[in-house]
């Protein structure tokens, strides 16, 4: 028998399809995948230790910076973390208001990843659709937070500001047009024979796997697992919400691609609602020495002014103990671990990040699979490296 | 003069300079290379709603080797350093560099052990876009302002740079 002769490629850290900076060592035998070893860490920028360093309020713009995609999300998990930890119980209204815009962040990841997945793919025109559509989305962003992408609106005990006023106006606007939209990028995609062979059968992972790889999102529910953070372990008030958690059969690229269709519907069903019954209210709660008082009553309150002063400059001191809340983000289960130590930083941070566990199955998706196929298993994990390396 | 003319209308007197920048300029080619927040922002500009292409640069390359423009898009670790070295050491002459974003252009929010403090410290930088993230307009206005940098210069002065 001839000696199995193999080669070493090297993809990345600059290839265009790892989405960002990911390297993968591959071993190839011909064509054939025999090994591959995801290599991490190439944008690793410290954020859990320079949150550490900073007062609780102060680090979450950190949080946007590490799942850029989905910068509503990361906020919401961390401000429902220290919220826990402080036992803040925020107004109604923020709730929703919190649940309208987590559902449109992740219409807005999953834009960037069907366009991108589809690019890798050869697929050229969606992500110019995707990517057009996507501005809809980013102007309320902006419109709530004054910036596009990196937005910080979600705010320990409530929001920045109130809603815009035209914030109504703006997403009613967008879950009208966007079933038409989503209409679009099926038809360029769903029965595309090229997509389907590209797609259908690779990277496939097994639902015992995906549970052993401890996966999440829409890698575990494409596997056929019905599980959802909002629906298992409801936060911010999502048991008011009616909506379908969609699951795949296979469990590979082409039914996560599927899934991830059928997300975006479900986000935009559970937007509208969250929209027509928003109540009346304040958006910040009302906890003196914690939560920043009213601008209004800053200028005119003695003792808001001083609380105001108070937590600008020097914060608020959070209790010995620790907690852990973990949110649906779009790539899956997003938890924040923090450690209190009765000052005003926190003690430790963890972030349990979603795509860093994903994309460690990676070998298990793409060994003894063509060469091509890495790039689709890649796309379909749907990594954004700032959140595996932080 | 005279001289111009008895030349046809379909010759231009110009100089060699203003032809190579003004050719520099208008196909000037940027390489696919993101690496944090910044890269969707450089997506964005060249998709529809910002259309880099009406300025000639909608030609993305992934490789170096034909690239002339490196836009660094994001935070720069210290283990990614050397490879954004050797990228733009691959690049071939002339090239340019743009510093996308704070994090790019100065270390941004992120002053600790694992950032490098501007990608300046590594490479040499043309143009600085500030922004966290900057909007698509602004680094098409990078763009622009790298674009009167091109017209200005001279291949002598090239020629030096390269000889160094």
């Amino acid at each position: 028998m001839a000696e199995r002769k193999t080669i070493t490629l090297n993809m990345g850290p600059q290839h265009p399809a790892t989405h960002g900076v990911l390297r993968v060592e591959l071993e190839l035998e011909g064509e054939t995948v025999v090994r591959a070893r995801p290599i991490v860490g190439y944008l690793h920028t410290g954020i859990e230790k320079t949150m550490e360093s900073k007062l609780y309020y102060k680090a979450i713009p950190e949080t946007d910076r590490m799942d850029y995609l989905a910068p509503m999300s990361n906020n919401l998990g961390y401000c429902l973390a220290v919220e826990k930890l402080m036992d803040i119980e925020v107004p109604e209204k923020v709730k929703w208001a919190r649940v309208c815009l987590a559902e449109l962040t992740r219409i807005n990841s999953h834009l960037v990843w069907l366009g991108t997945h589809a690019l890798d793919l050869g697929a050229l025109s969606p992500v110019l659709y995707t990517f057009r559509d996507r501005e809809m989305i980013l102007d309320i962003y902006e419109a709530c937070g004054g910036q596009r992408m990196m937005t910080s609106y979600i705010r320990i005990g409530g929001l920045a500001h109130d809603l815009p006023l035209d914030f109504d106006k703006k997403v009613a606007n967008l879950l009208k047009v966007f079933p038409e939209k989503i209409k679009e990028y099926e038809t360029l995609l769903t029965e595309n024979q090229i997509f389907i062979n590209r797609t259908r059968g690779v990277a496939v992972i097994s639902a015992e796997d995906a549970i052993n790889w401890s996966l999440s999102g829409p890698m575990l529910r494409g596997s056929g697992v019905r599980h959802d953070l909002r629906k298992a372990n409801p936060y911010s008030g999502y048991e008011n919400f009616d909506f379908e958690i969609p699951i795949g059969e296979n469990g590979d690229a082409y039914d996560r691609y599927k899934l991830r269709i059928e997300e975006m519907r479900q986000s935009l069903r559970i937007a509208r609602q969250a929209l027509d019954g928003m109540p009346e209210g304040p958006y910040r709660a009302h906890v003196p020495g914690v939560v920043l008082p009213p601008k209004e009553d800053v200028l005119h309150k003695m003792e808001s002014m001083i609380f105001h002063f108070k937590i600008i400059t020097e914060g608020f001191k959070a209790p010995c103990g620790s907690v852990y809340q973990a949110i649906e983000s779009p790539k899956g289960e997003i938890g924040f671990y923090i450690v209190g130590d009765g000052t005003n930083r926190p003690r430790r941070i963890r972030v349990r990040p979603p795509s860093f566990v994903n994309i460690a199955c990676l070998p298990a998706l793409c060994e003894g699979r063509m060469v091509s196929d890495v790039v689709c298993a890649i796309g379909s994990v749907d990594i954004v490296l700032g959140e595996v390396d932080r | 003069m005279g001289l111009e003319e008895k030349i046809p209308d379909s010759i231009i007197l110009t100089t060699l300079d203003k032809v190579v920048n003004w050719a520099h300029k208008r196909s000037m080619w940027p390489m696919t290379f993101g690496l944090a927040c910044c890269a969707i922002e450089m997506m964005s500009a060249s998709m529809p709603n910002f259309d880099l292409a009406r300025f000639g640069m909608e030609v993305f390359r992934p490789s170096p080797r034909q690239a002339d423009l490196m836009i660094v898009s994001g935070r720069v670790s210290r283990k990614m350093a050397p490879v954004v070295k050797t990228l733009y050491e691959q690049m071939p002459n002339p090239k340019w560099v743009i510093a996308m974003g704070a994090c790019a252009s100065c270390g941004g929010v992120f002053n600790n052990y694992a950032i490098v403090q501007g990608v300046d410290k590594i490479i040499p930088v043309d143009v600085y876009v500030p922004g966290c993230p900057p909007r698509p307009e602004q680094l098409i206005n990078g763009i622009m302002k790298l674009f009167e940098k091109v017209e200005k210069s001279s291949l002598k002065d090239r020629h030096e740079e390269w000889g160094r």
